[in-house]
């Protein structure tokens, strides 16, 4: 069970604010309550130029820069899998 | 003799049966498993009512499941109907009504979109689902199946539904000027006879490894299966190109041979820092069709891959979605050229009445083959505009040099290619105008450094009016597939028309 610290937590708000820009974008700003851990390919949501649109999201939102070896699934093919990249990304310019 | 599509697939069985026919992700699929399953999967077709000359469609992502429900398909008896997965609700029900499609194989998780287009699909009497199923509609789908539980059974084996080359094998919609898709009809002749040419002029070879990233949707994918099936070569299917890193990743580990693609994916390779390091050795030829490729980004992929041969190519949907080919000596002293007409094809180019005009001038390009589609599904009008005793029109303006290259010049209607794939701009312009706050819409191609051509929507909006171009992007979003979706959207006060009040496209292109 996730407590409310989890809740609270940084990936947890860089997740929802993911989610928004996905469902503005791509499905008329309405949420029909996809998981965060679905595949954003697989199930339609966004095709393979909609990740490109992501990617600018991404870097502008986040000030993130990323790399042509960023570009794989395991990173951007769901909510959560974004999220979790996004914040080793922002720890990885914190550390630098 | 193998005369039907479905019949290089066996043959390729019995010949080489633990061949690895096809690998997508971590599952691979040797010949004999792939002409096994597609039986399995061609009973259950006829178990949900399908028979000869039934239109199945297929909407699915590249996958073994595609592969083998396209086979499964062909051996019913039914004619292959593929369907972009990205394609909205409104469109894949106006598809399924216009060919009257007898069963559906799509993934579960298009649901959003593919369940209110069954509703409206009185003529789909069977779902077959990828994932879990979904539950019978009362409002329409027919029965539903699971392709995985179909495929876990033990061996089925099909009826022989009877059928013979001229037979229908795929109906192949592609956009025309009208906006409304029309229906490409394609024999199994036609499309065995295009592979055999195909896989000729490419000299394929069971040694051969191909990676397409393009989707099998598109018939310049579909036609990576047929002549793997034909020649007996591994393919190795990308989901799609989303991830380019990974594709380069497996580009290596498969040491492939063949890399067929679209101006778009070719861009985006060579804007890699990680392709310049890549062992791809193993390369021997690429191909590029569907838009031409920058003559700068040709030079620069051959000095990327020296020992490749370089292959530009042209086509249509209506005629096999191939026409010509450039051998890849004449690259550099024909940069230009789309080649010549490929095996047992003629092309050449044509005055208005029909007469075979003189080298340097400009006419329509006309083609003879078999490659040439039956017509467009029931749309006699259009098909006879466009067919004459067996030749086909394209509606592309060329002229041919003096050794017989041919150059293509323009499109003599509207439609443009973005990402190698068709745009109708009225098609894109009806459903901006859906917008309320739209008075008028023009939609013309702009050159795009990426895409090739980009859609570029100017927008007339409605006085007092506050839209936004992040509004119309997403009301296109919602509706059309990714690539009509407008990159650059403009308001103006209002659009440039002729007296008789015809938008003037080539003024908009002007001031683009």
């Amino acid at each position: 069970m996730p407590t409310a610290t989890d809740l609270q937590s940084p990936v947890d708000a860089v997740a929802q604010e993911i989610r928004a820009f996905i469902v503005d974008s791509f499905l008329l700003g309405q949420d029909p309550g996809f998981g965060n851990t679905e595949s954003l390919l697989e199930s339609g949501i966004i095709d393979s130029t909609g990740i490109m649109h992501v990617i600018a999201f991404l870097e502008e939102k986040f000030g993130i820069a990323i790399d042509d070896d960023d570009l794989v699934a395991d990173n951007l093919d769901s909510v959560e899998r974004i999220a979790r990249f996004v914040e080793r990304k922002q720890a990885l310019k914190s550390a630098a | 003799m193998a005369f039907l599509v479905h019949h290089l697939l066996a043959q390729t069985a019995r010949r080489d049966p633990s061949k690895v026919a096809l690998v997508t992700g971590g599952i691979q699929r040797t010949f004999a498993e792939l002409d096994a399953d597609s039986d399995t999967v061609a009973k259950a077709f006829q178990n949900l009512g399908v028979r000869r000359g039934d239109r199945v469609a297929i909407m699915l992502e590249n996958s073994v499941e595609y592969v083998t429900a396209f086979f499964g398909a062909l051996k019913a008896g039914a004619v292959y109907v593929p369907v972009n997965p990205s394609t909205k609700a409104d469109k894949l029900a106006y598809i399924l009504n216009d060919c009257g499609v007898r069963a559906l194989v799509t993934p579960t998780a298009l649901a959003r979109n593919v369940l209110p287009a069954l509703a409206n699909a009185p003529s789909v009497t069977g779902t077959l689902w990828v994932g879990a199923v979904l539950p019978v509609l009362p409002q329409g789908g027919g029965s539903a199946a699971s392709l995985g539980e179909i495929l876990a059974a033990p061996h089925a084996t099909p009826a022989d539904p009877g059928c013979i080359d001229q037979d229908l094998a795929a109906v192949l919609y592609t956009s025309g000027t009208t906006g409304k898709p029309k229906g490409v009809m394609l024999t199994h002749a036609n499309l065995v006879a295009t592979a055999r040419s195909i896989a000729a002029y490419l000299k394929n070879t069971p040694d051969d490894v191909v990676l397409s990233v393009l989707p099998l949707t598109f018939g310049y994918g579909l036609s990576q299966v047929t002549t793997s099936a034909l020649v007996g070569f591994t393919l190795v299917l990308e989901r799609s190109f989303a991830f380019p890193s990974d594709t380069l990743k497996r580009m290596v580990e498969h040491r492939i041979t063949g890399l067929p693609g679209v101006p778009t994916f070719f861009a985006t390779l060579l804007q890699m820092d990680a392709v310049k390091s890549a062992d791809l050795s193993s390369l021997r030829y690429l191909t590029n069709a569907a838009a031409p490729l920058p003559v700068a980004h040709i030079r620069r992929l051959v000095e990327l891959f020296p020992q490749a041969a370089f292959y530009s190519m042209y086509g249509a949907t209506e005629c096999s979605t191939r026409i010509t080919y450039l051998e890849p000596q004449h690259l550099f002293d024909k940069p230009a050229s789309v080649g010549k007409a490929i095996p047992n094809c003629e092309a050449y180019v044509v005055d208005e009445d029909g007469n075979r005009v003189a080298p340097g001038v400009v006419g329509e390009l006309a083609v003879r083959g078999a490659n040439v589609m039956r017509g467009y599904w029931n749309r006699p009008d259009a098909t006879s505009k466009c067919l004459r005793d067996g030749v086909f029109l394209t509606g592309d303006l060329f002229r041919a040099d003096e050794d017989g290259f041919l150059h293509f010049v323009a499109r003599k209607d509207d439609v443009f290619k973005c990402r190698g794939e068709k745009v109708s701009p009225k098609e894109v312009e009806s459903v901006i105008c859906e917008i309320e706050d739209v008075a008028e819409a023009a939609v013309i191609g702009v050159a795009d450094s990426v895409d090739g051509m980009a859609v570029k929507a100017f927008i007339v909006p409605c006085e007092g009016a506050a839209l936004t171009q992040a509004a119309v992007v997403q009301h296109c979003r919602g509706r059309l597939e990714g690539h009509m979706v407008p990159k650059f959207v403009e308001f103006r006060a209002d659009l440039p028309r002729t007296e008789s009040g015809k938008l003037k496209r080539t003024k908009l292109t002007a001031t683009a």
